[in-house]
């Protein structure tokens, strides 16, 4: 008897369940399981959007390997960007982090001057930058005049143009300040007042306490911005549509021109898959090798 | 002795620590807002500039005469309130969507003990790991070939309404907050979990719900990609589309280029003072807890 009751309340709690679910197993049927194996055939599809697929193997993985040159470069300019931006950025935000975390009067201040740029909308920051890049008027290369230091064409430039998308995504990273300071604001006050006792310096406080104890936010807002940077889109293609010389052609910009441009689906869902598998692996050896650097507080 | 020497080296602590933060914090962090606030002071002030004061070396910050006219005249060129009302009514939209099915969705996830549970779990969060540009492709082909959805906010709307992950990961580990105490003393009433889900977990949740609803609501004023695929006529533009097809149209005239970027940037400004509880939580939330 009381056997049978148990599992009528389990079946009712699974039907419950799958109830309150069905909302997202609905949408992951339509809009994930099926476009990702669509997507998946279509890289072995020729496939222009007013024609129906034809089935070529793996031929288009073999074209972006070995005969596109626009494919590697911009790999290449996404891996350069990647390499430079998120570190770029993640230093910033730290350093942000713990200028705010001094107990600084006009701390709600200081936070939103430096949290605003991060909400302007990203069409109209990337028309702002252009004209603050502006190499003749813009006002930038005026400042860098003043300490006498030539400004460089920067987007004019392919090789300046990639260095101020970088300066300008650095000028964003107002959510990461608001991650760390508050993981800062959460290190419980006893380690630093044990540390001060042993004759702690605050630099030593910083690197053997406060970086340990945020480094779970270090690695999340890192891997974030990995993902993110690999699908770097808007900016580049409201302030330089992948010019000058390609040197902007960024991954996700090329994937897109060979879909929505040149309406080649297969060869742009090849590019897609390629594009899954190097964020995979990306993530994957971040937390690789930041398995011993991190510190989790939970664990022992 | 001792108790001196500690005392002594509290108060030198003290004044190194003032020193510190008077030479050093203050003045990086005065600097450092000068580098982040002058982009901001750049927009408003070419935003007002008669024509020839734009292209001036040294640069000229406080134009005169300060030319309002350049709003209307912006927003005159672009037909700025149907694009201000096109975003508006995707982002509501995106809102209720996103608020009710994940919701929903989070609740299965966090209140009902089910078989499977946790491992249809990990299937939501795997989810997080597929970049856009994978699905891009076949739910353009779905939406503008098979259900004829082009030029319209069907595909920027309808998939909200069926739960993203991050949401409903951010609303399960509140919910997993509220004492389980309180479902079981409402069963005991005889509340269905329907009734548990709408007399109880909602009204406990609204700052949980009000962080997920801000961030929809940004993520979809901001978005480009989503209405740059599916949008070419121009009554359906948003105002990113329309402020980026405006920049190609006019792309010298930068005084109308930055009225229109202000008027674009403004409302979320707004929204952000007004909100900035929430938003700092909701930050806080998705990281340290994460």
């Amino acid at each position: 008897m009381k056997r049978k009751g148990m599992s009528n309340i389990e079946a009712r709690n699974i039907r419950n369940g799958l109830i309150f679910i069905s909302p997202f197993i609905i949408g992951f049927l339509c809009f994930i399981l099926y476009p990702t194996f669509a997507s998946f055939y279509y890289s072995f599809n020729d496939y222009p959007i007013f024609k129906p697929p034809k089935w070529v193997g793996i031929e288009q993985y073999k074209t972006l390997l070995s005969k596109d040159p626009l494919f590697w470069r911009s790999l290449y300019n996404t891996f350069y960007f990647t390499i430079f931006s998120v570190p770029l950025g993640a230093i910033v935000a730290l350093s942000l982090a713990f200028l705010l975390n001094a107990k600084v009067k006009g701390l709600a201040l200081f936070r939103t001057i430096f949290f605003l740029p991060a909400i302007v909308p990203t069409v109209a920051a990337s028309i702002l930058w252009i004209w603050v890049l502006n190499p003749q008027w813009g006002v930038l290369n005026y400042f860098l005049g003043l300490f006498k230091i030539p400004g460089p064409g920067w987007l004019a430039d392919p090789v300046w143009s990639k260095p101020a998308l970088i300066l300008m995504s650095t000028w964003t990273v107002g959510y990461d300040v608001v991650l760390y300071l508050a993981g800062l604001q959460d290190v419980p006050q006893e380690l630093y007042e044990a540390a001060e006792l042993d004759g702690a310096s605050a630099w030593q406080k910083t690197i053997h306490i406060a970086l340990p104890m945020i480094s779970p936010v270090i690695l999340f807002t890192v891997t974030m911005g990995l993902i993110g940077s690999f699908q770097y889109f808007t900016q580049a293609y409201v302030m330089t549509r992948g010019g000058p010389a390609d040197s902007t052609l960024f991954y996700s910009l090329y994937l897109f021109r060979n879909a929505f441009v040149f309406f080649k689906m297969g060869y742009a869902s090849a590019m897609a898959w390629i594009l899954f598998v190097i964020i995979l692996l990306g993530t994957l050896i971040v937390f690789r090798s930041s398995a011993r650097l991190v510190y989790y507080r939970g664990k022992a | 002795m001792a108790f001196i020497a500690k005392s002594l080296r509290r108060k030198d602590n003290l004044v190194v620590r003032n020193i510190y933060r008077y030479v050093l914090v203050y003045p990086a962090l005065l600097g450092l807002s000068f580098v982040f606030m002058f982009p901001f002071a750049w927009l408003v002030s070419t935003s007002l500039k008669p024509d020839p004061q734009i292209f001036t070396f040294p640069p000229i910050w406080i134009p005169s005469p300060i030319k309002w006219v350049n709003y209307p005249r912006a927003l005159t060129y672009i037909p700025y309130l149907k694009y201000f009302l096109n975003t508006l009514f995707i982002s509501a939209a995106n809102v209720l969507g996103t608020i009710i099915s994940c919701s929903l969705v989070a609740y299965g996830f966090s209140r009902i003990p089910w078989k499977g549970r946790d491992a249809a779990f990990i299937v939501v969060l795997s989810t997080m790991m597929l970049p856009y540009q994978v699905t891009m492709i076949p739910l353009y082909i779905v939406f503008v070939k098979v259900f004829g959805w082009g030029d319209s906010f069907y595909p920027l709307i309808v998939p909200s309404f069926f739960g993203s992950a991050f949401f409903i990961f951010l609303l399960r580990q509140f919910f997993m907050t509220i004492p389980l105490e309180l479902s079981d003393a409402a069963k005991i009433d005889g509340c269905s979990e329907g009734g548990i889900y709408w007399r109880i977990i909602i009204p406990l949740s609204k700052p949980a719900l009000a962080t997920v609803g801000l961030f929809t609501f940004m993520f979809s004023w901001n978005d480009f990609l989503g209405p740059l695929i599916y949008l070419s006529d121009e009554n359906t533009y948003t105002l990113s589309l329309g402020l980026a097809m405006f920049r190609t149209q006019r792309y010298t005239e930068w005084s109308m280029l930055m009225a229109a970027s202000t008027v674009m940037t403004v409302p979320i400004i707004f929204l952000f003072f007004f909100t900035q509880r929430t938003f700092i939580q909701g930050i806080t939330m998705t990281g340290v807890k994460g």
